[in-house]
């Protein structure tokens, strides 16, 4: 197991290396000079010589490029000239509400889309299995936005049972911060449930058929239990690969839904930071989100060899 | 042969509609989208109101939708917003599949290529579509081709990612073998025996590329990072009915229903064709 774990991040080494250069080039892709671009509309020609000098830009692109990785990898992404602060603060700051979107949306597509998937499975061509495949075909073109808008409109305004927009951190009070992220966690859920009710029922179905599964009812053990110990379990690979490469859906839902419901995180920091063209903060935005969204599905790789203990690489 | 199933066909008609909505606009449109009108702000959904025609006489014009806050028909904008979904999905569809295409017969022939060529697109898939978007609109002014650009790299790799594996297993094929053994060159190969192979599930791919690539344009618009505001797009609709929203949800209402019902659509479509030409290729992550 070991030298899988060890070969698995070797191999998230390149994939890293292509996110970095990929980030690094998108702000020397632009037809401008980047020392003028960093330094924003209102800066002076000391203050662009300086970013200039800073940032090595007379040196050759290779050399930049190591520089440039040489403080990321320090934690030190430059400073922002829009929010007039380190961007590492900026982002310390935002992360919270981010985190608690991420993880009540994470905790609530699991409660809800496995048990639908394997309710679909389970009963295969009735019109449960059809409603469940329905909602899946749905929940991926309806945008994540106007999902938002629809459950605002109907829970926050008609019924007033919800805060309409916000966010409450927790220091503040569980009360406040849970009801303030119920609508947003629903809402950025829905395409998530879509994705993992659908491989669920896809990956329930080939184990329901197995031998294992016939031994199992034949012995007399009943429906909840053969569906919990012996197809679920056997069913999970690919549960838990589609939630990983979920987390990209997850990623992207997270940067409208908190400019839907003006949640302060780092999905909102990312389009005031495009619009305001603080490219810093776009960099150091773009690069976390990837290297979270890589490292998960690192995660994802190693808990195959808990999950089925068959896989030996 | 049956032409499709449900699927295919109900898909395909409510496309088409789109599709004719787009075409006609110019025809179902009963105003300029762009004319502001400051008389006529913010009116309700199926409000009637008198404006000076072409010939100088005053007429009625009824907002089936209503107005937006600059007094501009919601009704007229979404018809000619149709266009712009349309052609940004259609030409990130046929550009993201073209480019797919080639460099998947590289990355699959050319073995030498394959292991850089695959790791730079395992980079890019590491970066969520919607950020790597927004950070190359970023880049550039704002318009239907930055856009579209913006859009179609972080689909490439997708693309690349099937054709590659395609080309893999039918490179091995018996009559690929064949044609080598009778001294068929590499181009006339890929032409004549691997690329018709490959275009079932690219056609099908290049669907589910298209409905992903007009939820993104309505997500850059709707974030107001995308084509800019004055151009009539679903997502620029939304995004001006954000302010009024608690009083006016029609403008987020109306344009969001043709939005989600177009994506369905091009998902029904690429369901259907899928599971009649090629039931193998797995569903767009």
């Amino acid at each position: 197991m070991l030298p899988y774990i060890g070969r698995r991040l070797l191999a998230t080494i390149p994939v890293m290396a292509v996110v970095a250069v990929v980030v690094f080039s998108l702000l020397r892709l632009t037809a401008g000079d980047p020392a003028a671009i960093i330094a924003g509309d209102n800066a002076t020609s000391a203050d662009v010589e300086a970013i200039r000098a800073h940032l090595g830009l007379d040196r050759p692109l290779v050399e930049q490029f190591v520089i440039w990785l040489g403080r990321i990898l320090r934690g030190d992404f430059g400073e922002s000239f829009f929010f007039k602060k380190q961007v590492s603060q900026l982002i310390l700051d935002r992360v919270e509400p981010t985190l608690a979107l991420a993880t009540t949306t994470l905790l609530l597509t699991i409660a809800v889309s496995i048990p639908l998937g394997v309710l679909a499975a389970w009963k295969r061509g009735t019109w449960i299995d059809r409603a469940v495949m329905s909602f899946s075909v749905l929940g991926f073109s309806v945008p994540v936005f106007v999902i938002g808008y629809a459950l605002i409109y109907l829970f926050a305004i008609e019924l007033a049972w919800l805060p309409v927009q916000g966010y409450q951190r927790l220091a503040d009070g569980v009360g406040g911060f849970l009801a303030r992220l119920v609508l947003p966690s629903v809402t950025l859920a829905v395409v998530f449930v879509a994705l993992i009710a659908r491989i669920t029922r896809a990956s329930v179905l080939e184990v329901l058929n197995a031998d294992h599964v016939r031994t199992a009812r034949a012995k007399g053990l009943g429906e909840l239990p053969v569906l919990l110990r012996h197809v679920l379990r056997n069913a999970a690979v690919p549960i838990v690969t589609v939630i990983g490469i979920g987390v990209a859906v997850l990623i992207g839902g997270v940067v409208v839904t908190e400019s839907v419901y003006g949640i302060p995180g780092l999905g909102r920091l990312t389009v005031d930071a495009v619009q305001a063209r603080d490219y810093p903060t776009v960099q150091a935005v773009i690069l976390l989100f990837s290297v979270a969204y890589v490292l998960i599905n690192l995660l994802v790789d190693l808990s195959y060899t808990v999950l089925d203990p068959r896989i030996r690489y | 042969m049956r032409l499709g199933n449900g699927s295919v066909r109900l898909g395909g008609a409510i496309f088409g509609i789109i599709v004719a909505v787009g075409v006609l606009a110019p025809v179902l449109a009963t105003t300029d989208p762009s004319a502001i009108d400051p008389t006529a702000r913010n009116r309700k959904p199926g409000a009637e109101h008198m404006v000076r025609g072409e010939d100088g006489r005053p007429r009625a014009v009824r907002h089936w939708m209503g107005t937006d806050t600059l007094g501009r028909d919601v009704y007229s904008r979404v018809v000619y917003g149709a266009r712009v979904s349309l052609v940004v999905g259609v030409t990130v569809a046929l550009v993201s599949a073209a480019a797919g295409l080639v460099i998947g017969l590289i990355a699959g022939y050319v073995r030498a290529l394959d292991g850089v060529v695959m790791r730079v697109m395992d980079g890019l898939m590491a970066i969520p579509a919607i950020l790597l978007a927004i950070g190359l609109v970023s880049l550039s002014r704002a318009g239907l081709r930055s856009v579209i650009l913006a859009i179609v790299i972080p689909e490439v790799p997708r693309v690349v990612r099937l054709v590659r594996s395609l080309v893999l297993s039918i490179r091995e094929e018996p009559y690929v073998e064949a044609a080598v053994a009778l001294g068929a060159r590499t181009p006339a190969l890929l032409r004549r025996h691997v690329v018709p192979n490959t275009l079932a599930p690219l056609v099908v791919q290049a669907t589910f590329v298209c409905a992903s690539a007009i939820l993104l344009e309505a997500i850059l618009s709707f974030l107001g990072v995308g084509i800019p505001p004055e151009t009539p797009t679903w997502g620029n609709i939304m995004a001006e009915g954000r302010a009024l929203f608690r009083v006016f949800p029609h403008n987020i209402l109306f344009p969001g229903i043709f939005l989600a019902a177009t994506v369905l659509a091009v998902n029904m479509l690429g369901d259907g064709l899928r599971d009649r030409l090629d039931p193998r290729v797995g569903r767009r992550l």
